[in-house]
């Protein structure tokens, strides 16, 4: 039972990450359905931007206290940044230009940023896993055998932190309200005086910078990245946001852990679940696409013609 | 001569194809050509699904795989199982269109965009299958040693030529059949689907079957592709068929021109030159100049990537163009809605 509870704080972990970057997929998909492919390298590159930041700030042991929160928050708060304004140059450059073309165009480009990236991020730190400075004190906090670690702590508590800014920002402020209008109805929303572009550039700079948080602890929690990261962990993320109800934020969220969950679990009780895992998820992804294509907490909307 | 078989001349010369390994006696050159004879099948294969039908199919090496691997497996050592290379050239891509109707069958009812990303994770799946069943496959290490085709009791060996030949006829059938395909009743609905579907289904077309159709045909290309690759090859490993190749693929027909039989050819073969000529040879150039650091292989990806962006960006209809797809892609982006709102995005840019 204690390794269940143990893989139970694993799959939350993993579906934490997972739930960060599913929020970006689900944003971007809710208001200009599209399926950003470059969102999982935007993810990576949040990793990279952190260990840049680790490097620069000459980070190489653990810290503590003062110095640890400084550090954390300038991380976070540089690869946010960077990435939300990677994401708004990708969208700036690759699809704007292709809103009104048929559907296949802006994912042709999407695919085609995302190998940009990743060539990019290749050239950048080479084709080989690039460790990052273990900076992060990691007591683990033991409750009846499951060893809680301090990372996994900040992975929820961030994924959850994040979600509900996200959610309180697009419920409350005005940019919400005309990203739901947008997402809604692009061209009455422009009716009403929403300027759509910065609209729609706002979502990817909220999106890819959540990415880039998750990229952050992605980070800390592994201690390590390479280049193709981004690949896996944007299809499952993917998955997670379909699973979700894609266009919805808690869905997103929920889909997130739930995709952790599934994972950690088969890992443990499935014979060569290591293996399988990617089948696994990939298996959801389509089962859930077949039975319940509206997702957990999606609505099932007409489609748009 | 009427006006038809004067215009069809030009076509004469490509009876001269056959002929090049006679001519140009550089084992290396016929080599190069009989492995972009296999992209050129898989880039007429992808072009039924994506270029025909409009299904963006993003895992495309999987069928490619699969038809690679039963050669592997049908004809080798590893069962003991020796079926001739050419039952399998007919028994392949039958076997890689069953897997595009299993596919297919249960996802095709998806929207385009979810179609995508299924397909994606079909084919990060099928190399991943064959890699993890290594009691069957040999796990990374593939199975290698492929029984070698023969021809009137004359082996293939290790000249590339009979395989460049063997290429040649395969490819001269799938233009065939192709071509057939575009202009038969499917050819029609397929088109009718692409530019919209409801429409399409209110006219009576049966989308999900020929979408079905679509995936089949398409797959069993690949399939001929796979067992000819394999045989010449002589080995499979899973990672010959990730990613990057169905990439590779999609790049080739947005290169050439989705929808076009020609441009997709001319585009494969460009961007295979590209790939084993072009890269290679400036990479020595750069070293021979003193660039000793430089290794333009490595921007390979970089560049699939600038293609897909940069064509779908300023010439979405590719370098050779279908005259349909063309408008379709034409007719939205020259919307005067759009111009207008550019128009003022710039015209408030200044102010």
């Amino acid at each position: 039972m204690e390794v269940f509870f143990q893989q139970l704080v694993n799959g939350l972990s993993l579906g934490g990450i997972y739930a960060l970057i599913a929020l970006g997929y689900t944003m971007v998909y809710g208001i200009i359905e599209l399926i950003n492919f470059a969102h999982g390298d935007v993810y990576t590159l949040g990793t990279f931007f952190t260990l840049a930041v680790l490097t620069a700030l000459g980070v190489s042991g653990e810290l503590h206290g003062l110095p640890l929160i400084g550090v954390i928050l300038l991380a976070v708060i540089v690869s946010m940044l960077l990435c939300g304004i990677v994401g708004v140059l990708i969208e700036r450059l690759a699809y704007r230009r292709l809103r009104n073309a048929p559907r296949l165009a802006p994912l042709i480009t999407a695919i085609g940023m995302s190998f940009i990236l990743e060539n990019v991020m290749q050239l950048w730190k080479g084709p080989s896993p690039v460790p990052l400075p273990d900076f992060f004190p990691n007591p683990a906090l033991d409750v009846g055998g499951v060893s809680i670690s301090a990372k996994s702590i900040l992975v929820i508590c961030l994924a959850l932190v994040m979600m509900v800014s996200l959610q309180l920002f697009i419920s409350k402020t005005k940019i919400g309200k005309a990203m739901r209008a947008t997402a809604q109805d692009r061209d009455a929303a422009q009716l009403m005086g929403i300027n759509i572009n910065t609209t729609i550039a706002m979502t990817f700079l909220i999106g890819s910078a959540l990415a880039g948080a998750a990229g952050f602890v992605s980070g800390v929690y592994y201690g390590t990245t390479w280049f193709f990261n981004g690949f896996e962990a944007g299809l499952k993320a993917f998955t997670a946001a379909v699973l979700g109800g894609i266009g919805n934020i808690p869905g997103a969220m929920l889909g997130g852990f739930v995709i952790g969950l599934v994972e950690a679990i088969a890992t443990q009780y499935i014979p060569g679940g290591q293996q399988w895992s990617n089948v696994i998820v990939f298996s959801v992804l389509v089962l859930v696409l077949i039975f319940r294509p509206a997702g957990l907490l999606g609505e099932a909307l007409p489609e748009k013609v | 001569m009427s006006a038809t078989v004067r215009r069809r001349l030009p076509y004469l010369a490509l009876l001269l194809l056959p002929l090049i390994p006679f001519v140009d006696r550089n084992n290396s050159h016929v080599d190069f050509l009989a492995n972009a004879g296999a992209f050129v099948l898989l880039a007429l294969g992808l072009n039924i699904v994506v270029g025909f039908a409009g299904l963006l199919d993003l895992g495309y090496a999987a069928f490619f795989a699969i038809g690679s691997y039963s050669y592997a497996m049908l004809a080798s050592q590893q069962f003991g199982i020796h079926i001739p290379f050419w039952i399998m050239l007919l028994v392949a891509p039958c076997i890689a269109a069953l897997f595009g109707v299993l596919l297919g069958a249960p996802t095709l009812r998806l929207r385009g965009d979810y179609l995508a990303i299924v397909t994606l994770g079909f084919g990060e799946i099928v190399p991943q299958t064959f890699l993890n069943l290594s009691q069957y496959t040999n796990g990374p290490n593939g199975i290698s040693s492929l029984d070698q085709p023969s021809l009137f009791g004359h082996s293939f060996g290790f000249s590339a030529t009979p395989y460049y030949e063997v290429m040649l006829v395969l490819i001269a059938i799938g233009v065939w059949f192709a071509s057939n395909l575009q202009n038969s009743r499917l050819g029609r609905a397929w088109m009718a689907i692409r530019e919209d579907e409801l429409a399409a289904r209110h006219m009576g077309i049966n989308t999900t079957t020929a979408k079905l159709a679509a995936f089949a045909l398409g797959a069993s290309f690949s399939g001929l592709a796979g067992v000819a690759y394999a045989a010449k090859l002589d080995l499979v490993s899973p990672d010959q068929f990730q990613f990057n190749v169905s990439v590779l693929v999609l790049s080739m027909l947005v290169l050439g021109g989705m929808g076009n039989i020609w441009g997709v050819i001319v585009g494969s073969l460009v961007l295979s030159f590209l790939n084993s000529f072009l890269l290679p040879q400036s990479t020595n150039l750069a070293h021979q100049i003193g660039l000793t650091g430089v290794d333009f292989t490595n921007y390979r990806f970089m560049l699939y990537g600038i293609i897909l962006v940069a064509m779908m960006l300023f010439r979405p209809e590719g370098l050779i163009p279908s005259r349909q797809r063309k408008a379709e892609f034409h007719e939205a982006l020259d919307d005067p809605a759009l111009e207008a709102q550019e128009q003022s995005e710039y015209t408030s840019g200044a102010a």
